[in-house]
């Protein structure tokens, strides 16, 4: 069961942050709920902010003002708590090269505090479709591999809610299909909530529940896709997100 | 879903396990590596090792002195490594982009220090042995001459070093990988200060009012006092675990305050893209 009336999971109030004390607002009173077994993006321009928030989210950055708590708990202050139901993957992380693919999985295992760590392992190879790599150096694998090795690390501790940031940025239209596949897959089945950010519109249409819109550190929009395309009267969400980001320009002009 | 997992407990092993593992399994391919254990002190032992020779052959040469100055070159390395250890340890994160997925994980960046001083003993431990046996082999140096007073030594050394490379990560998180070239030559900094290769009586004023903070030159000291009179100042040795203690707290502290600071402002966040 997915949906507003799905248990909270993560919950984010009048959330704000800025990098220099007289400098503009990177994330400007942001407000939103995840609940379980939802798929949500959120899409915005470069400098939207969609990344400092995140980072709040996971407890690396502190909010100024505002709060986010996961499973109930603050993560400015608590983060540990919850840190084991959680996960986290991005194109700019990446793994020590000269480790394997199964070395690496097996020391995030270890630092997760797993049990059954090599049937855990082989599994998420071959979700991941990296099982004939598993004795490979990481700086061996081209880059959409590595952005597989990267999911399959978020997935080692079996998280709750997975933050996934441009996830098939360097993967191509069928491996990317294919991990959307095994994330619905597990959605559906564990109840996992996604959060996933993208520059790629035809793939928020396709995979995610509901969207949240951003520009300039604020939510500008909000809702599934076939909600957001009556309200804003657009054909698609490239057309939506070209608008709104349009406005945004036109404003600061 | 089954009901919620509890949270990792503070002192679990897995963690700890699992940041060590990483830490071995980088060594065990790698060449660079394995010359930072054995090769550069192998080299210093060679180079100091023939002047040794070289200087037992002038009349006017205490031997003892001459012993002191391989004992010293020993003890010294093993200081260096064990500062380098930690800080090296937090750089490869930094290159490897891989930071963010430690401070992320349920472990808190006290974990990653606790980690990165296992490995430094594992490191410390292998190079020097290898180095005390070649010591022993090609120029007759024994370092357990020393006695029971050497662990004492190796492990107030190791404190010292732990303490700057905590330190030295702290300022590398804060102002970036500018500020990389610490891991390497911070030590050196406090080497004149050490007393390694001379006693404090032969510094300068001021070098020698320095060295009374500086906790490696009550350790050189003592060895020299132990080779030449086969007695140790205990109250040198105190002293040293005293600075030991101070310098430590004091690196935690900044460590501490770094990471929070980095938390409200982001700076480690810019490591390592």
């Amino acid at each position: 069961m997915a949906g507003p009336d799905s248990p909270e999971v993560l919950v984010a109030e009048n959330v704000r942050k800025r990098y220099a004390d007289e400098g503009p607002w990177a994330v400007d009173g942001v407000t939103l709920a995840l609940h379980r077994g939802e798929v949500v993006s959120i899409v915005g321009p470069n400098g939207a902010g969609k990344s400092t928030l995140i980072q709040m989210m996971l407890g690396l950055l502190v909010p100024d003002s505002g709060s986010v708590r996961i499973f109930g708990n603050e993560m400015a202050t608590g983060r540990r708590k919850v840190a084991h139901r959680i996960n986290y993957a991005s194109t700019d992380l990446s793994l020590p090269y000269s480790l394997t693919v199964r070395e690496n999985l097996m020391a995030y295992a270890l630092i997760y505090n797993m049990r059954n760590i090599g049937s855990r392992i082989d599994r998420l190879l071959r979700d991941m479709d990296l099982a004939s790599f598993r004795d490979v150096r990481v700086g061996r694998l081209s880059t959409g591999q590595v952005a597989r090795m990267g999911i399959a690390k978020a997935l080692i501790n079996d998280p709750e809610l997975l933050f996934l940031d441009e996830p098939t940025a360097t993967l191509d239209p069928e491996v990317s299909a294919q991990l959307r596949t095994t994330l619905q897959t597990m959605v559906r089945e564990r109840g996992m909530t996604l959060l996933y950010t993208s520059h790629n519109m035809r793939e928020v249409e396709r995979f995610s529940d509901r969207i949240y819109l951003m520009n300039g550190g604020r939510l500008v929009a909000s809702g599934s896709v076939s909600d957001l395309m009556s309200r804003f009267e657009t054909e698609d969400l490239e057309s939506l997100f070209l608008q709104m980001v349009g406005q945004k320009r036109g404003k600061d002009e | 879903m089954n009901s919620p997992r509890p949270p990792v407990p503070l002192l679990a092993w897995r963690p700890m396990a699992g940041i060590l593992f990483r830490q071995i399994v980088l060594y065990r391919r790698s060449v660079p590596r394995w010359m930072e254990i054995f090769y550069w002190p192998l080299l210093d032992l060679l180079v100091w090792g023939f002047l040794t020779l070289y200087l037992k052959k002038i009349p006017t040469f205490m031997p003892s002195a001459v012993t002191a100055l391989l004992g010293a070159l020993l003890l010294w390395d093993l200081l260096y490594r064990a500062q380098q250890g930690i800080s090296v340890m937090f750089l490869e994160e930094i290159w490897s982009r891989n930071l963010i997925h430690l401070l992320i994980a349920p472990v808190t960046p006290l974990h990653v220090v606790a980690g990165a001083i296992l490995s430094s003993i594992a490191k410390v431990l292998l190079s020097s042995s290898v180095a005390a046996i070649l010591a022993y082999l090609l120029f007759s140096f024994r370092i357990f001459s020393l006695g029971l007073h050497l662990f004492f030594f190796i492990l107030a050394l190791l404190m010292m070093g732990w303490a700057l490379g905590i330190l030295t990560t702290a300022v590398i998180l804060r102002f970036g990988q500018e500020a990389e070239v610490l891991a390497w030559g911070v030590i050196f900094l406090f080497q004149p200060f050490s007393a390694v290769f001379n006693p404090v009586s032969v510094l300068p004023g001021v070098a020698a009012a320095i060295s009374k903070a500086v906790p490696a030159s009550y350790v050189f000291e003592g060895m020299r006092s132990v080779l030449v009179t086969g007695r140790l100042p205990t109250g040198d040795l105190i002293m040293a675990f005293l600075l030991d203690f101070l310098y430590a707290g004091v690196a935690l502290f900044v460590y501490s305050r770094v990471i929070a600071r980095a938390r409200h402002k982001g700076f480690h966040l810019k490591l390592g893209s």
